[in-house]
């Protein structure tokens, strides 16, 4: 399954770890909730990178404190109609979480904007479509109303925009 | 009215070209209907039971005469040469290709309209008063925060997939005629005792299988946090909201099982994480917006209107027209022109392309280029003279639109139903119709009063059913149709819920049963008592009585 | 004395321009009910659902479905209103739809 981020199909050096797992030495593993809860003793000290899994309908509060050490947090798209996890990824953003966030799942073009714009930068996609639909499916609107949002370079918002003198709500990084 | 900038000219352009783009892709295979559907709804794109329909927003009901113009060449050029205006305030054509889809929308482009999210599970066109601007009763235009909605709720990347549609309505007059306690989520606009205006969100009413009239979440928010909280209230349903089974999927569902309180206190909880901060750009943006509804220059007139009073002496229908069509105006001289799409006998909330172009002439002739769309399926003129109300008769009479029944028995809300629409179970318009023959004597609709029959074709309540104070739901019994019948629902600010009577009626006994109804009303009423005060008053014990007592 | 066969018709909406459509047992979609094949078999439904499902995946029809429906006299009839009303158009509009196109067959002359 192809990892597109920056516009790219990428290599995915992230491993995801069953539950009963051990943990490796090193390297980049995904955990489940459950199991960062039960094993945080352990995993706090792990020495490669660390990622979490999250269902959407678990909570951005559940994070709280081992947020700092997370690299990926990965969020569920069950089917692509089911928008939970855009506020879930909305909500990690707003409260400051830096890291990776990867869409998995019924992940298809036409959504792809929306989810970068609530803050996800990795996508979990089939192969079913190519590159260069992913690249212009993610372009087609230049302008959003909402602020807050993370843009693409080719992107503005348009409050924002009309008001110029007025700081944006929150100086986002651009997603890619 | 609100003019597009360059910057919303841009997103709808941009929108158009992103749908002609996937309707191009979903006809050349490369998405599936599953994947295709929802990318359509989302642009007003049904596929109902004769062909595509398209849904086109009028955005809290207001258009210029060129839009109403451009409605009616969409109508001659891609469809049959008529539109419906819904219970939404929008309007929809019903013999649509999905090949010509992106053209039309274009079309609408052009005069600055789309159909962005009249369906889909998103949040869909904000209605208002149908007589925001000119009402008396007004305390400020809800338009402009209309307007601040529409641009928020515009594809807006976190809700556009959510458990089920979501609809807003506005109102700035303490007289609610905009439905507000029966939406998703309403807005209330109130003055303290400071002066200051300040908005009570209402939240949770809706009608279709489960009605429930809106609870109060907050009593008085001001104008500055407005779209803060609203993303505090979208981001609690989004993530809560039922997802297991559609017909518990909307907002009124969760505010249900939580309770109020507990509602309340999970909104007050996300809004307290991220609340309203910095709000200047959205305090500029409701600035710049409020201008463009600013009134528009009227004459300095006597409130004493000599042609219009002659006119009125000479000329009866005419006067039965200004008695029941013309509503009070803020300014003197002035008047509010209700034109009646109710003819007797005809389909509710139709009008032919040519009535289009009618309307839209009379608009910038006589009402500073203004039409609205009222959610009763009718249309107005918000500002008229009273000396030009003659003229403005004449026009309408001439095109089958003077219809003196606003209001009134036969001013029938009724969705398509089963003539049109694929989710429905039985018809609806050829009821309407035939109530609207059986009381076409506009003396006896006027002994009966005000009054609102609304009929829906299947238990979505399209239709407004349950808040007609007369409400009738088509249904199917073992492949008939069959009519339910409810009385004393409201959905003015005293809103409430119609009570089944009994059981249901086939579609010939209908108007029958209603006429039963009326003079049971007659019957019992007191001096100058309106229907719906006099059902409040007895309840539905003599109604049943009277329906029932022959069978 | 009217002879009666019950059955079942496919039908769907043509993609392009969304227009009622029925098939025929040689797999033609055709606006007219008259002219589609009436299943009166299990076996013959079935069959019809596999043509209907090959032209769902070619992009040519979508939202397939069976229907009730009978043949009165060499004529096919939908068996529900629903179904009679997307032979012929709205009933409210005699002016449109298959009923003021010549394409509703035998009944169009009858209250659906």
């Amino acid at each position: 399954m192809p990892l597109l981020k920056n516009d790219a199909f990428v290599n995915d050096a992230w491993v995801s770890l069953a539950d009963d797992a051990e943990v490796p030495e090193n390297g980049s593993i995904i955990v489940s909730l459950a199991r960062l809860e039960r094993d945080w003793d352990q995993l706090v000290s792990f020495t490669g990178l660390l990622g979490v899994r999250l269902t959407n309908t678990d909570k951005v509060e559940a994070l709280e404190s081992y947020i700092s050490q997370i690299t990926l947090v990965v969020l569920p798209f069950p089917a692509f109609a089911d928008g939970r996890s855009y506020s879930i990824a909305r909500g990690l953003r707003l409260d400051g979480y830096r890291g990776e966030l990867r869409a998995e799942g019924n992940v298809l073009p036409d959504q792809l904007q929306y989810m970068r714009q609530v803050g996800f930068d990795s996508f979990a996609v089939s192969d079913r479509f190519p590159l260069q639909v992913w690249q212009s499916a993610g372009k087609q609107m230049s302008l959003a109303y909402q602020r807050g949002l993370f843009r693409a370079a080719n992107e503005a918002e348009v409050w924002s925009a009309r008001h110029r003198g007025f700081e944006p709500w929150e100086e986002q990084p651009h997603a890619g | 009215m609100y003019r597009y900038d360059e910057f919303d000219a841009k997103f709808v352009n941009e929108r158009t070209a992103q749908f002609r783009d996937q309707a191009n892709r979903r006809l050349k295979g490369e998405l599936t209907e599953d994947e295709f559907r929802p990318l359509r709804l989302m642009n007003g794109l049904y596929l109902q039971l004769h062909a595509y329909m398209l849904r086109v927003a009028i955005p809290y009901g207001t258009l210029s005469g060129a839009q109403m113009r451009q409605l009616a060449y969409i109508a001659e050029k891609w469809d049959k040469g008529y539109g419906h205006f819904t219970t939404r305030q929008n309007i929809q054509y019903n013999w649509i290709k999905l090949e010509d889809a992106a053209d039309i929308l274009q079309a609408l482009a052009d005069v600055e309209m789309h159909a962005i999210q009249t369906s889909g599970n998103c949040i869909r066109n904000v209605t208002t008063d149908h007589w925001a601007g000119a009402a008396v009763d007004e305390l400020a235009d809800p338009r402009p925060v209309g307007e601040l909605i529409r641009q928020w709720s515009s594809l807006h990347p976190e809700f556009s997939y959510l458990p089920r549609k979501f609809k807003f309505a506005i109102t700035g007059a303490p007289h609610d005629r905009a439905a507000v306690k029966v939406h998703d989520i309403g807005l209330r606009l109130h003055k303290n005792a400071a002066g200051d205006l300040g908005w009570e969100v209402l939240v949770g009413g809706g009608q279709g299988r489960t009605p429930l009239v809106a609870v109060t979440v907050r009593e008085f928010l001001p104008q500055n946090e407005l779209v803060a909280y609203l993303e505090a209230i979208m981001r609690v349903y989004n993530l809560y909201g039922r997802r297991d089974n559609k017909y518990k999927a909307r907002i009124k569902i969760l505010v249900h099982e939580l309770g109020a309180e507990k509602f309340r206190a999970e909104v007050e909880a996300e809004y307290a994480k991220h609340p309203a901060q910095q709000t200047q750009v959205e305090e500029a943006e409701l600035a710049r917006i409020a201008k463009y509804f600013a009134l528009p220059s009227f004459e300095k007139l006597s409130r004493f209107a000599p042609h219009f009073e002659d006119a009125k002496l000479s000329t009866p229908e005419f006067a039965r027209w200004a008695r029941n069509n013309l509503a009070a105006h803020q300014v003197d001289g002035y008047t509010i022109v209700n034109i009646s799409l109710k003819p007797e006998g005809g389909i509710p909330g139709d009008a032919s392309a040519e009535q289009m172009r009618v309307m839209a002439r009379l608009a910038e002739r006589y009402s500073h280029n203004e039409l609205r769309v009222s959610h009763a399926q009718n249309i107005v003129l918000p500002h008229v003279r009273l000396e030009d109300a003659f003229e403005v008769w004449k026009a309408l009479k001439e095109a089958d639109l003077a219809t003196a029944n606003y209001g009134l028995a036969g001013d029938i809300i009724a969705c398509p139903g089963l003539d049109y629409c694929s989710l429905a179970t039985a018809r609806s318009i050829p009821v309407a119709q035939a109530i609207s023959r059986k009381f076409a004597d506009l003396d006896k609709q006027q002994d009966y009063g005000p009054l609102k029959i609304n009929i829906s074709g299947c238990i979505n309540a399209c239709g407004h059913h349950h808040v007609g104070h007369i409400g009738i739901l088509g249904l199917d019994k073992k492949g008939e149709e069959y009519y339910q019948i409810t009385l004393g629902g409201s959905s003015s600010e005293h809103a409430s819920i119609g009570t089944i009577l009994g059981p249901g009626f086939a579609a010939d006994e209908v108007p029958d049963a209603i006429e039963t109804i009326l003079n049971t009303y007659v019957k019992l009423r007191h001096s100058g008592e309106d229907f719906l005060s006099a059902y409040r008053r007895v309840g539905p014990k003599p109604f049943k009585e009277a329906l029932y007592a022959a069978a | 004395m009217s002879t009666i066969e019950k059955g079942q018709v496919m039908t769907a909406n043509r993609l392009g321009d969304g227009l009622v459509v029925f098939l025929n047992r040689a797999g033609n979609w055709s606006e007219k009910i008259d002219e589609a094949t009436l299943a009166l078999e299990p076996q013959a439904a079935a069959a019809l659902e596999a043509l209907a499902a090959q032209d769902v995946k070619a992009n040519y029809v979508t939202g397939t479905y069976l229907f009730d429906a009978e043949r009165v006299d060499g004529r096919i009839k939908a068996s529900h209103i629903r179904e009679r009303i997307r032979t012929l158009g709205p009933t409210i509009r005699v002016d449109l739809g298959k009923q003021a196109e010549g394409k509703a067959g035998a009944f169009a002359a009858e209250e659906a």
